[in-house]
Formats: structure tokens, C-alpha cells, sequence
């Protein structure tokens, strides 16, 4: 009888290719390149957060010797850890790039947006995205999103387009064909662009590792006063009051996500340098939003409900 | 800045393999994925409870979760219990890590079947060992050969559920044999397996005694991933031409000039002869840029900048390569994957991005439509969302395109709607400059 057994032995060896590390940064770069290539006025979403951190380095390249020619974008929750901003600062010196900063605060102040009953600011940083986009005329931003973090941005596009409210609509999504980007779009609308789609968070760190690149201090372990809430650790502060029954402990942490002061968690760890934060990643069980973004808990759903509204 | 004689290549490994899956709802495609994620420890133990709340939330009763809960990621397919759109998946062994996209298998999903296969060096098809090769199998085999995937794999899932699974894992071979030879293609590797119980998928199962051949991950480990043009035949679509000026991030910089890509094929090195496709102008590369690193040879898949040894005058749009080029020409003959719900005509008017260079382009003539499952032609004058046609383009300014079957970087192109900027199709050079 004919059978189609497949033979390993037969398969011919292939001469070295690049390894995955130098594949996935040669196509950020290219992704990147595109962008200044075909849009007029991209910017970078830059947070100080590893992601980010990863993205403007890797912009660095894309264009060097000449230096980043767009700005880079914050949407300040309002809560964030002061390294992470001091960091962030030092860093957009260090590039020679222009800060744009969009204040959750100023919206709260003013009666645009008002707090939720949970605290959390995650969600309120859509609506100063969007006006920041409009009053800049961005045409393209770039963020540091990878399709592993979430189940609704595995299906993410590469350059993904946003309608006039920055609406996503995931069942009209533009086929994306062979490393050919469409960035075109109409008046109003602008394109998402995510260089690090197709990056895990080992893939960063090792990135982080192999490029020697600087990040704030809180992802390496040092010693914070915690509460535990929801099986996460908390950092008090303003905005996440220890409540009657939680206790304040000092405890021998790091975090694998920056964000939200309020609903960002820390992780046990003793990982003092980038070595050994690779080997607790890689031995991880937990997904890094999983562990450390209350957020993202709400419903199953939450982020494609996010995502549909502007979110990044 | 010191200069390596290789490659970057700092790491031997891992390599980075993508593939793509086709097969319908029913064939157990989320079923096997989630089983390859979750077997290659890929699964973290957060998304597992999640999934395993999930689906007993959903009635689930058999072992473990419901896999396919994994990868069906937007609420309406949760919903409907399918999968609505490619959504992209990521494992890793020691070896190599997987960019996986999961391709949806309805007839009306093709598009999402050439998004997929468009990247891939493999296609894993699945086919129902209850069912056997059907008329969807032949169109997945036929996209698949269409696209010029690298390499094919049939995963004959639910070979659990069968009588005599020796003999269906022998029937499906033989099925595929012609299906292959229609297609001009290699006669795809069959893993016969069990989604749902993890037999030869991970590793390989003393559930199937009678077959000796590897599991499916240790199939795809073992792929070489594709190439598709001889080593010596050098190609970079231009991106972008950096030169800083005065804006140099360092002075010794001001007048540096270099040509930034992706080289799409072959390898460059210092002192190599490079030909600009446009002009036919050749000049000599003088350096190679990774970044503030300069190197002195770089393999296809780098992304790296050129500074070239006179002044030639190349910009975004233009080709650089090396060997034998191809001309730009102004007109082709071509297949389109129609990806759009409103028809194409005779006489459109569209815009067409190759490499790194859009231009307009007039469709001259729709010849006839493909029926890829049957391997037959239907003469029309038009086609409609999924069909597959043979064209002819003329474009507004000269294309340096290469048959789709010789590159598959140098056939391929996007065709876009000039008026609401949409992706219309993916097309493939069959014949360049035929009239």
C-alpha cells in the first residue's frame, strides 16, 4: 500500500541563517522604515516600559546615522512610578526625540473623563489618545503591543487601520499580505503600526540582554512595601490605599509590566540583572498580564472591548 | 565599532519558523493548535485555568479543556464557536520558535488562507480521517502550491475515531498523489494524529503501532525553512535613502549616505558589484550598516543599510541586486486572489505596491477564473470576493517584477482601491511584460 510516511533523513541540512533574535529586529526595522517611507506624521508611543524602550532602540537603528524623525507620545495615567517617568525622560534625551505628553489628570480635572468606581485609569487613556492624535494630526502611531499578550491582539495586524473615533472593528480587518504593508488610508483616519507583533516577552528580554539596552530600575528585583490584593502584589500609594484588612510588607520584588500604579502588580523575585530575569521569564508559568494586570481580568473579553474603542 | 567577519548571527539558534494551519471548523484545527501550544509547555498556567473555567462554563466534559477555547480569541467567535479571522500564535522548543497563523477554513474565508500561507515556509492542512480528502483539502493543497509554500504537511486528525486507521492513513496517501501531480507540487507528508488526545502531535503515540514516521512537531523541526532564489542572486528593495546632514546624531556623520532594505534574496558583501534595477546602473557596495554596526557580508532576512561606492542616483522605490536583474516593465500578466466584496471589472483603475514602490495600474483584461479544487478555467470578465483570475496590468510607471513561480518576494504584489485606500487583492506575476 502507498504511504506518505515522512522521511526525517531525507530532508536536506540548510546552510546558517540568521538567528531569531537578528529575523525579528530585521523586521521591526523594516516595518519601521515603511512607516517613515509612506506616512508623514508617524509618533511612537513611548512609556519608559520595556516595550517601548525596545521599540525606540530599535527605531535608533532603523534610521541611524540620522536621528528618529518623528516624536514620541505619552498617555500619563497619572499613576505612574516616578523612576519609570524620571527614566522616561532621561531616555527621550538620550534619543534626541521630542516628548508629546497627554495627561489622564488634565481630562480629570476638567470634568472630561471621570474616575471609575475600581479606580483603575488603564481604560480612561483612550479619549486623550484620540484628541492627541487629532490636535497632532498624527497619521501613524507606533506601540509596542504583541500579539502574545492577549487573545484579541493575536489578531492584531501588523499596520492596522483605525477609523475617524480610532475605532477597531477585528471583523473587518485589511488582509495583510507577504511583508507588503498597506498604510494608505482616508481623511480622518490613521493606521496602528506594531513592529513588535510578532515578539514574545523572552524575545524582548533576550533583545533587551543581547543590546545591552537600559530600563528602569523596578524591572529588576529590589525592596517594596506591598499589600496583597486579588493574589497580586500592590504598591500603596495615592491611588491604592491599603484597605482595612491589608497589610503593608516589605517584600523582595520586581515587575514584569509597567502601568497603572493602581492595578499593577509585582512579582516575588530575586532577578537582579537581566540574566536572571531570562531564566525566571523562561521558567515562568504565568503570563505576564495574567500575573501582574488586574485590568485585563475584568471579563474575557476585556481587551478586544478596549481595543474596539481606540485603545491601543 | 568593530567589524565582524560574519553575519550577526550571534545566536546559533533558535531559528524562527512560520507556519499556517488550513482545515475546517470540523477537522479539529483550534483543537490541534491549542494542543501543540499547550504540549510544548507554550501554555501558560493563567491562560490554561482560564480556558479550563471556560470551557466548563460551556458544558465541557472530555479530559483536560477545550484546547480550541485557546486560540478562538474574539467574543463573536466564542459565540458561534468558530474562527472569524487569522489570529497569529507563538511556541517555542529549544530548537526554534513558531509563528503560527491560524487560517480560518471556510470556502468564504480564502482570503484569510493566502493572508497566512502568504509568509509561511510550511502549511499544515488538516484533514477528518472519518472524511478523507475532500473538495476543501484539494483547495487548501492548490492555495498552498498557488502561494509557492515551501513545504506542505496533511495532519490527518481523529485517526482515533476510525475502524481501521491503517487503512485510512493509506487511502488518504494514495488520494494525494494525484492531487499532487496536478499540481506540479511534492506529495505532502501525512502525520496521521489525535488533536484531541495529543497522539503524534507533541510526540509520537503507542496509539498508532503501525506507523513509524516522526510526530507532526518533530516533522516541523526538522524543516528547512524556504529560500526560493539561488544564494548569488542578491535583491533589496530600496526603503529609504538616510542621509542625516546636519542632523547626524554624530558629526563624523554629516555626509554619510546610505541605502536602507530588507534583502528579500541571496546574500551581500563588501566589494560586491550591485546593479540599480531601474537604470541598469552597476556600482560596488562599500559598506554594510547594521544599525551603528558595520559588518561585512549579510544574509537574506537582514535589514541593513548599503553605502555604495559612487554616487548613483537610487531612491525609495527602486531595486538593488545583484547578478542578472530583472527589467522593469510596464505591463504583466498575473493571478489575483480577489479579496474585496466588491467585484473587480475590466478597465479598473487600481494601485499596485511591489517591493517598496506603488504605482497606478490599469486592469486590462480578466481572463479566466481558477477552480483550484477542480484544476479548471472558467473564461470571465470579472470576478468577485475569493475568486482567483488571470489578469493583465499595465502600470502607470515601469515595475522591476519577476515571475511569482522564480521569487516569491519579486512576484508578489498588493493591489489597493486608489479611492478608499482597502487592500483589494494579493497578486502573483505569472509572465512580466506580456502584452
Amino acid at each position: 500500500m502507498t504511504t506518505l510516511t515522512p522521511d526525517l533523513s531525507a530532508l536536506a541540512t540548510e546552510p546558517e541563517r540568521p538567528g531569531l533574535l537578528d529575523v525579528l529586529e530585521a523586521e521591526a526595522v523594516h516595518i519601521i522604515r515603511e512607516v517613515v517611507g509612506e506616512l508623514e506624521r508617524p509618533v511612537m508611543l513611548f512609556s519608559g516600559g520595556k516595550d517601548s524602550v525596545v521599540m525606540l532602540h530599535l527605531a535608533a537603528k532603523a534610521l541611524w546615522p540620522a536621528p528618529v524623525p518623528f516624536p514620541v507620545l505619552h498617555v500619563d495615567t497619572g499613576h505612574n512610578f516616578p523612576e519609570v517617568l524620571e527614566f522616561r525622560d532621561e531616555a527621550v534625551g538620550r534619543y534626541g526625540v521630542d516628548l508629546h505628553v497627554a495627561s489622564v489628570q488634565d481630562y480629570l480635572d476638567d470634568g472630561r473623563l471621570s474616575e471609575r468606581p475600581d479606580g483603575t485609569r488603564n481604560p480612561l487613556q483612550t479619549l486623550p489618545l484620540l484628541d492627541a492624535i487629532a490636535e497632532h494630526r498624527f497619521d501613524a502611531v507606533f506601540g509596542g503591543g504583541r500579539r502574545d499578550e492577549d487573545k484579541a491582539r493575536a489578531k492584531e495586524r501588523i499596520v492596522s487601520l483605525r477609523n475617524a473615533f480610532g475605532h477597531w472593528d477585528p471583523k473587518n480587518q485589511r488582509p495583510e499580505l507577504w511583508h507588503l504593508y498597506n498604510t494608505r488610508r482616508r481623511p480622518g483616519e490613521h493606521v496602528r503600526v506594531f513592529p513588535l507583533s510578532n515578539w514574545t516577552e523572552l524575545d524582548v528580554w533576550r533583545y533587551i540582554a543581547r543590546e545591552d539596552i537600559a530600563l528602569p530600575s523596578l524591572y529588576y528585583a529590589h525592596e517594596r512595601e506591598v499589600v496583597e490584593r486579588d493574589g497580586m502584589l500592590l504598591s500603596p500609594g495615592d491611588w491604592a490605599r491599603p484597605r482595612e484588612d491589608e497589610h503593608p510588607t516589605v517584600r523582595t520584588v520586581r515587575y514584569r509590566t509597567v502601568g497603572d500604579m493602581s492595578c499593577t502588580g509585582a512579582v516575588p523575585s530575586s532577578a537582579r540583572d537581566v540574566e536572571a530575569v531570562i531564566a525566571e521569564v523562561a521558567a515562568s508559568t504565568i503570563t505576564e498580564r495574567g500575573a501582574t494586570r488586574a485590568d485585563d481580568r475584568l471579563s474575557e473579553a476585556a481587551m478586544e472591548d478596549r481595543k474596539k474603542e481606540g485603545y491601543f | 565599532m568593530g567589524t565582524s567577519t560574519l553575519t550577526p548571527g550571534r545566536e546559533a539558534a533558535p531559528t524562527l519558523l512560520r507556519l499556517a494551519t488550513a482545515g475546517s471548523v470540523d477537522d479539529g484545527k483550534s483543537t490541534l493548535i491549542g494542543r501543540l501550544l499547550h504540549d510544548t509547555k507554550s501554555v501558560l498556567a493563567d491562560q490554561l485555568a482560564a480556558v479550563e473555567d471556560a470551557s466548563r462554563r460551556r458544558g465541557w466534559t472530555g479530559e483536560l479543556a477545550d484546547l480550541a477555547l485557546l486560540t478562538d480569541g474574539l467574543r463573536a467567535e466564542r459565540e458561534q464557536g468558530i474562527t472569524i479571522d487569522v489570529a497569529y500564535r507563538y511556541f517555542a522548543t529549544a530548537e526554534r520558535s513558531y509563528v503560527l497563523a491560524d487560517t480560518p477554513g471556510h470556502v468564504e474565508y480564502t482570503r484569510n488562507m493566502v493572508t497566512g500561507a502568504s509568509t509561511a515556509d510550511v502549511v499544515v492542512v488538516l484533514v477528518d480521517a472519518r472524511h478523507g480528502v475532500l473538495e476543501q483539502t484539494r483547495r487548501h493543497l492548490a492555495l498552498a502550491a498557488l502561494l509557492r509554500v515551501p513545504h506542505v504537511i496533511v495532519a490527518l486528525n481523529k485517526i482515533d475515531l476510525v475502524e481501521d486507521p491503517r487503512q485510512v492513513y493509506a487511502d488518504v496517501s494514495s488520494q494525494l498523489l494525484p492531487v499532487a501531480e496536478a499540481l506540479s507540487v511534492p506529495v505532502p507528508a501525512v502525520v496521521p494524529l489525535s488533536a484531541l488526545h495529543g497522539d503524534n502531535v507533541v510526540r509520537t503515540s503507542a496509539a498508532t503501532p503501525w506507523y513509524q514516521g516522526p510526530s507532526l512537531l518533530e516533522l516541523l523541526e526538522s524543516l528547512p525553512p524556504g529560500r526560493d532564489l539561488p544564494r548569488d542572486r542578491f535583491r533589496m528593495p530600496v526603503q529609504l535613502v538616510i542621509r542625516p546632514q546636519q542632523g547626524a546624531r554624530d558629526a563624523a556623520h554629516v555626509d554619510y549616505r546610505g541605502y536602507a532594505g530588507l534583502i528579500t534574496s541571496g546574500a551581500v558583501a563588501v566589494g560586491d558589484e550591485v546593479v540599480v534595477a531601474a537604470s541598469g546602473r552597476t556600482t560596488t557596495v562599500a559598506g554594510i550598516d547594521l544599525g551603528a554596526e558595520t559588518v561585512s557580508r549579510a544574509e537574506s532576512g537582514l535589514s541593513v543599510t548599503l553605502r555604495l561606492a559612487d554616487e548613483v542616483d537610487v531612491s525609495r522605490g527602486d531595486l538593488l541586486g545583484s547578478g542578472v536583474v530583472p527589467t522593469p516593465v510596464q505591463t504583466t500578466s498575473a493571478v489575483l486572489a480577489w479579496l474585496s466584496p466588491a467585484p473587480l471589472r475590466e478597465g479598473a483603475r487600481v494601485l499596485v505596491k511591489h517591493g517598496t514602490r506603488t504605482v497606478h495600474a490599469l486592469v486590462t483584461a480578466i481572463h479566466e477564473r481558477l477552480d483550484i479544487a477542480r484544476l479548471t478555467q472558467v473564461p470571465t470578465t470579472s470576478a468577485d470576493l475569493n475568486d482567483l483570475v488571470r489578469v493583465d496590468l499595465q502600470f502607470a510607471e515601469p515595475l522591476p517584477v519577476e515571475s511569482y513561480s522564480s521569487s516569491r518576494d519579486g512576484g508578489a504584489f498588493i493591489v489597493l482601491d486608489p479611492q478608499d485606500a482597502t487592500t483589494l487583492a494579493a497578486g502573483m506575476v505569472e509572465v512580466p511584460g506580456r502584452e
